[in-house]
């Protein structure tokens, strides 16, 4: 039987290289792709959750109807993300957010 | 090592690996095949963990719905190596330290005071659909259509954003 705690370590390991990812990255549709990497890791300690309650408690279900509706709003924010990626891409001829800088002093 | 400890220790394995090849990677395409890796890895790890319905779901619309419409933005962008910037100092020698310092201190609490959480009881347990789709039909009916509506804005939205500007 695989602990509960090992699922939540590589959760952590797994939102973090998303931050990494996130942070070090310049192309706006690899860093589009690491938010989507930390919301896989967060649904993956909601499942961990939830499985490790026992079988016969009310809200054991609770955490996976969770990442269901977090699933659905990431479908969402990719659809509309992705447009506005298109926007930009189509204003500046480039996809690096170092060139997206009117708002910067 | 029993065999599902085994199991996922290759899943973890395969997850993390994906992960740091999709940082690694210069070229935004090799970054989403790294994407969908960690995101079969993971449903892989759902079907272990006995929740069969979240690792469909997982498969159907993280790795089918949304990598498709990445890699199809990919493509219709024509988006190429990414151009290298130089970061500032700050950059190079305070946040990747802080990066991982963060993980660290996350993966240090829940090495910590995970063990105290219950494992889950059995491998053969699933998690049963039907309860699922009873709950989402009755505690969370509001939710639910909440998201429905969200995803017809999420339509409209798109569509204005993508639409060209009449000259």
């Amino acid at each position: 039987m695989v602990p509960t705690q090992y699922y939540l370590i590589l959760s952590a390991i797994l939102f973090g290289l998303g931050v990494v990812a996130f942070v070090f990255r310049r192309n706006i549709i690899t860093i589009f792709m690491s938010i989507e990497l930390m919301l896989n890791a967060v649904n993956l300690s909601f499942v961990a959750f939830s499985q490790s309650m026992p079988a016969n408690h009310p809200h054991k279900l609770d955490g996976q109807l969770f990442v269901l509706f977090v699933i659905v709003v990431a479908a969402a924010e990719a659809a509309v993300g992705l447009g506005i990626i298109i926007l930009t891409a189509r204003n500046r001829q480039s996809l690096n957010v170092e060139r997206v800088d009117l708002l910067k002093l | 090592m029993n065999a599902p400890l085994l199991i996922f220790f290759i899943l973890a394995a395969l997850a993390v690996i994906g992960a740091i090849s999709l940082i690694l990677q210069k070229h935004p395409i090799h970054s989403a095949l790294s994407l969908i890796v960690v995101m079969v890895a993971l449903a892989g790890l759902y079907l272990l963990m006995g929740a069969e319905f979240v690792a469909a779901v997982q498969i159907i619309v993280y790795g089918g719905a949304i990598m498709v419409l990445f890699v199809f933005v990919i493509m219709l962008l024509n988006a190429g190596e990414e151009e290298r910037t130089d970061f500032s100092k700050l950059a190079k020698f305070g946040g990747l330290p802080l990066a991982l310092a963060l993980t660290g201190l996350l993966a240090a609490t829940m090495a910590k005071h995970g063990g105290s959480i219950p494992n889950p009881e059995t491998v053969g347990a699933l998690a049963p659909t039907g309860k699922i789709s009873t709950l989402l039909f009755t505690t969370f009916v509001y939710p639910f259509e909440l998201t429905s509506f969200l995803i017809l804005v999420a339509i409209m939205g798109a569509l204005v954003l993508a639409q060209r500007e009449k000259s």
